[in-house]
This record gives structure tokens, sequence and C-alpha cells, in this order.
């Protein structure tokens, strides 16, 4: 693990009216690594995702992105510096193919002539997206297939893939297993690896304990708009994570 | 490459079968277009004369060509999850506005049966008012949509019914006669190669909407706004403005069609198209573009077109009363949402 943050949040405050979703919470994510979020309804951390993806700004605090301060003003600012985000309620087209989904608004366009009339060069968009499949080990029978004919898992996997084409550093992922049996979750996670395998670091928000210990190889707690605790997962236990959830106190560091 | 090939190796049947899947979307579900060509079957064997005459299959491309360039603007609206219920009285509007620039550009009334001796510059002139006034219209339609969040179906119900009342107040009630004669001569009764000038019209818009709607980003965009607006809006796609060219697209054929009508019938037809926006939208609904958005395709909504218009024809020529068209019309339409919907719940089992 590298000693300077891939992405750190200091001291962010954010009040809706009389309340602070946010009061001074700090994060960090490394570079290469699968970091859980985790933390009891009201925690923060939805708001703290929406500041870090641009969707929301922060009353106070600094973003840096390797050590040095940005202004995340908008999703597009974010997706610019190589920040992307997995939305629950899954942002596919049903209707469109599996490869228009993971092109859709940054499509591959013809060359000359063809291009600048606004032909979408598909054959492109296909083999790319075939690739891509590929490297992050989705089955899919044909990356020409409606989303709609493919199952939650595959959907969710269609999401994760589009995110890790886009994003180069970091991938949001809010409960993205929430929705799926056993044998699905089992295979989202398995990709979730790979995409953290191919360089991306990955933060996911979890309620499932058991799943964070098994998948993420860092854990921060968030509780009443702080960060209470982080955890090495090798020393984490469901018990110890509960705690620091439910009953942490905003010592501010480290638990490990 | 290697993993590419691994992957194109693997997914060999499933290539063929999005082939099959992509003809069926374009043919619209083929079923549709075999009850075309069964209905065209069946009226040539029991009268070979009279219905598979050259003359009859031309009357009936001639009588398809305006609906289908509505019904086209109609296919952009639907699969965009819009609906579009003013095409017909844009269409009356245009005509108005269009009928009556050509008449203050070509003076009064001259030569026989009421006609102008309006030129081509005048004509281009009215053709450029009608497409104007159309696109006016689908730009007010698309920014109340797109912008005042108001349902389509409001909407194009209100702006129906105004596009309407302002031709009526433009021309008094009165249609508007006095059209240039060489606008009716050569467009409305002309031919190029012996195929009437207004199915060449009807097929170019055709052929370049295909074009455009299967082939290029702005069809893809408009999919997948009517698929998922909001899945599109965080992909990046500039969803007001889509929806606003979108139905811009569909005024704009109002006004071509406007064109072809005065052409055709060498009048504006105030009272005569009423149940426009029903027939377009029956038609694009039986060429399997999905009232839900997402689906569709231009191949279909040709079919969907044809289909009425042959019934009525074949009714007429075997002596059946034509009023049993409008019946067969609705058990169709019925039928083929129905099985539509059949075969979305299959996929969806998977």
């Amino acid at each position: 693990m590298s000693t300077t943050p891939l992405l750190e949040a200091q001291n962010i405050r954010r009040r809706f009216g009389h309340v602070y979703a946010l009061d001074g919470a700090n994060f960090a994510v490394y570079p290469g690594e699968i970091c859980a979020l985790i933390g009891d309804n009201g925690a923060g951390k939805s708001t703290l995702i929406k500041i870090l993806s641009g969707a929301d700004r922060p009353d106070e605090g600094r973003i840096l992105i390797e050590g040095r301060e940005i202004s995340l003003d908008s999703p597009s600012t974010a997706q610019q510096l190589g920040i992307a985000t997995v939305y629950q309620d899954l942002a596919l087209a049903p209707e469109l193919a599996a490869s228009d989904n993971l092109f859709l608004g940054r499509e591959i366009m013809r060359t000359g002539l063809l291009g600048q009339l606004g032909f979408l060069n598909r054959r492109e968009m296909r083999q790319r997206a075939a690739d891509q499949f590929a490297r992050l080990s989705v089955h899919l029978r044909s990356p020409g297939v409606p989303v709609s004919a493919l199952s939650g898992g595959q959907r969710q996997s269609v999401a994760i893939a589009r995110a890790a084409l886009w994003a180069d550093k970091i991938i949001f992922m809010d409960e993205p297993t929430a929705a799926l049996g056993v044998q699905q979750t089992a295979r989202v996670l398995d990709l979730i690896r790979q995409v953290r395998d191919q360089g991306i670091a990955v933060v996911l928000i979890s309620h499932n304990m058991p799943q964070v210990l098994e998948i993420a190889d860092r854990v921060e707690v968030l509780r009443l708009g702080k960060r209470v605790a982080r955890f090495d997962t090798k020393a984490a236990t469901v018990e110890s994570l509960v705690t620091a959830m439910t009953s942490g106190t905003d010592a501010g560091d480290v638990i490990q | 490459m290697i993993r590419l090939n691994a992957t194109t190796a693997g997914g060999n049947d499933a290539e063929r079968e999005t082939g099959a899947e992509r003809l069926s979307r374009l043919i619209g579900g083929g079923w549709i277009f075999l009850l075309l060509f069964g209905l065209i079957v069946i009226f040539s064997v029991m009268r070979p004369q009279q219905f598979g005459s050259s003359y009859n299959l031309t009357m009936l491309a001639v009588n398809a060509a305006i609906l289908l360039v509505l019904s086209i603007g109609q296919t952009f609206v639907i699969a965009s999850a819009g609906i579009d219920l003013s095409v017909g009285a844009v269409l009356v509007f245009s005509s108005v506005t269009s009928a009556q620039a050509m008449l203050w550009l070509s003076g009064t009334p001259g030569g026989t049966y009421g006609t102008t001796d309006g030129g081509w510059g005048v004509i281009c002139a009215g053709l450029a008012v009608a497409l104007v006034s159309g696109a006016g219209w689908g730009a007010l339609n698309g920014i109340l949509v797109a912008y005042a969040r108001i349902p389509a179906l409001i909407v194009t119900l209100g702006s129906l019914g105004m596009a309407l009342g302002f031709a009526q107040i433009l021309t008094g009630g009165v249609d508007v006669r006095a059209v240039p004669e060489l606008l009716v001569s050569e467009i409305g009764a002309g031919t190029i190669a012996g195929v009437p000038f207004l199915v060449v019209i009807a097929a170019v818009v055709t052929i370049v909407a295909a074009i455009v709607l299967h082939l290029t980003r702005f069809g893809l965009h408009v999919f997948a706004v009517g698929s998922n607006a909001e899945a599109s809006r965080r992909s990046g796609i500039r969803l007001r403005t889509r929806i606003v060219q979108i139905y811009v697209l569909s005024g704009a054929l109002a006004g071509l069609a406007a064109m072809m009508s005065i052409a055709r019938f060498s009048t504006t037809t105030i009272g005569g198209h009423a149940m426009d926006n029903l027939s377009t939208i029956s038609a694009v609904v039986l060429g399997g573009t999905s009232l839900f958005g997402g689906i569709g395709s231009i191949a279909g909504t040709v079919i969907g077109v044809f289909i009425p218009i042959v019934l009525l024809n074949g009714f007429v020529i075997l002596g059946i009363p034509p009023f049993w068209q409008t019946v067969a019309m609705g058990a169709v339409l019925i039928l083929a949402v129905w099985i539509d919907q059949l075969k979305r719940r299959a996929r969806e089992r998977g």
C-alpha cells in the first residue's frame, strides 16, 4: 500500500438545514485497493460518496487527488479525473445492446465525413466491448444482446464494466450486490476484484459485513458524519466492525 | 487480440442470434411483415386484374405517401417514449401558412381551376414556410415536454387544438384553394421515371430516416432516451436538447407532409386530418415500435402504414363494405400490441 492516498477527503462538512450529514469527516482511498465504506443508516455514507463523485458539494473541507487539492464541482469533472460511480438503480438503458450501453454518451464514431455526419462505428464498439468484457471475465452471449435479456448479475456486471471502461482511478459502488442471489453475488464480487487487479481503486458501500470482510482490503467506518475507525480487513471481525459502527468514538483514527 | 479471438470464437452462434434479433427488430417482429405479404397475395390471387394492376399499386403508394411521412416523424417520437398527437393539426396549420404565403407571393388567382401561376421560386418559398411552421410547432412541443416537464400526451393534445384553431382563424375556416398550378401538376400529379413524385419524396424521407435512426448517434440517443431517460442523462447525453430535436423533426416532417397534401389535393384540407394522429400512432405500433420507448424501426412503420391502406383497397375491390376496414384495423392493432407484449414477457423470462 502506498503512503499517498489516491483520493483523500479532509474535514468534510455538509449540512442539510440543522442536521450535519457530514461533520468533519475524513476519508482516504489508496491505489489498487478495495476499500469498504460502512456505517449505520444516516451515518453519511451516501452524502460522502455524492461529494466525492461530484454530485454534491461540501460546505467545508478539502478533497485531494494524489496529494493535490482539487475542486469537484460536477460529475463530469469527476469523470474527467478518472472517477466513476455505479449507481444502486443501475444507470443502463435496458432496450439497448450491452455494447451500446458501454459507450452511451461516448460513442465511437466513423472516421472522416461519415463520422462528422454522426455515423456510429458499431463494429468497433462491439469489438471494444467484447474486449472489455473478456478482460473482466464477464460472460455474455454477445455484446449485442439487449441489457433487458440479461440476468440481474450480468446487468450489474455491464454497469461495472462500463464504469471501469471510463474510470482509470476510482469506481464508487453503492450496494452493488444488494438485489442479487448468491451465485450472482459471487460473480459480481469476482468482477470487483478483477477491476481492482486492473489497477483501479474500488470504494464499496455495503451493509453486508461478512461480504465486506471477504472482499475489502481495508474498511473505513463512518458514524454520525465522522470517520470513527479504519481497519485492515485481516485484523477485523464482524463484531469489531459492528462495534465501531454503533458505538465508535470520534477519536478519529486507527483501530487496527 | 488473442482475447478478442477467444471471445468471438466462443460467441459465434451468439453472433448469429444477434443477427436474427436485429432482423426481427428491423421488420418489426416478422409476423406483421408476413401479414402484409399475405394480404397482398390474397387480394392479388382473388382479383389479379384489379388489385395487381400497376395503376392500383401506384395508387396504393400515393395514398400511403403523406401518411408515411407523418408516421416516420411519429416513429422517432414514440421510440423516445414520447407521443405526438399534434401531427395532423400541424399539417393543417403548415398547409394554411404555406398556401397563404404562396398566394400572397404570386398575387391574385390566375389560370384555370382557381390555381395561380406561381413559379418554382414561389413553391420553394411555400415549402420553406411549411417546414418552418411545422418545426415551430415541434419546437414548442419539445420545449414544453423537455423543460416544463408536462406529459407529451397533454402538450401535444394542447398544441393539436391550438394549431387547428390558428389554421381556422387564419382562413376564417375556408380552405385556401388558389395554389400554384405548377405544384399540383408537377409534384402532385407528376412522375419521375413512371413513379409518382409524392412516392419518390416519401421513399427518400423513409430511407434517410432509416439510416439516421439505425446508424447514427442521434438515432442511438433516440432509443436511449426512450429506454431510460435518467440513464441517458447520467451518461452525458444532453437529454433536453435531444427531446426538442425529436419533436422538431416530427413537426418539420408534418410541414413537408403539408406541402405534399397541397400538391396532391390542390387545396388546404382543414377538415381532413382529424384522424392522422391515431393513424400514425397505430401504424408505428403495428410496425413493432414500443409505446414505452427504446425499441422501434422505420421498416416496421412502412409496413404499419401499408396494412390499413391495402386492407381498405382490397375490401373495396372485393365489394366488402369499406366500414369493415376500420373494424379489422382495430382488431389487428390490439393483436399487434398483444403479440409484442407476449414476446417481451418471453424474453424477460429468459
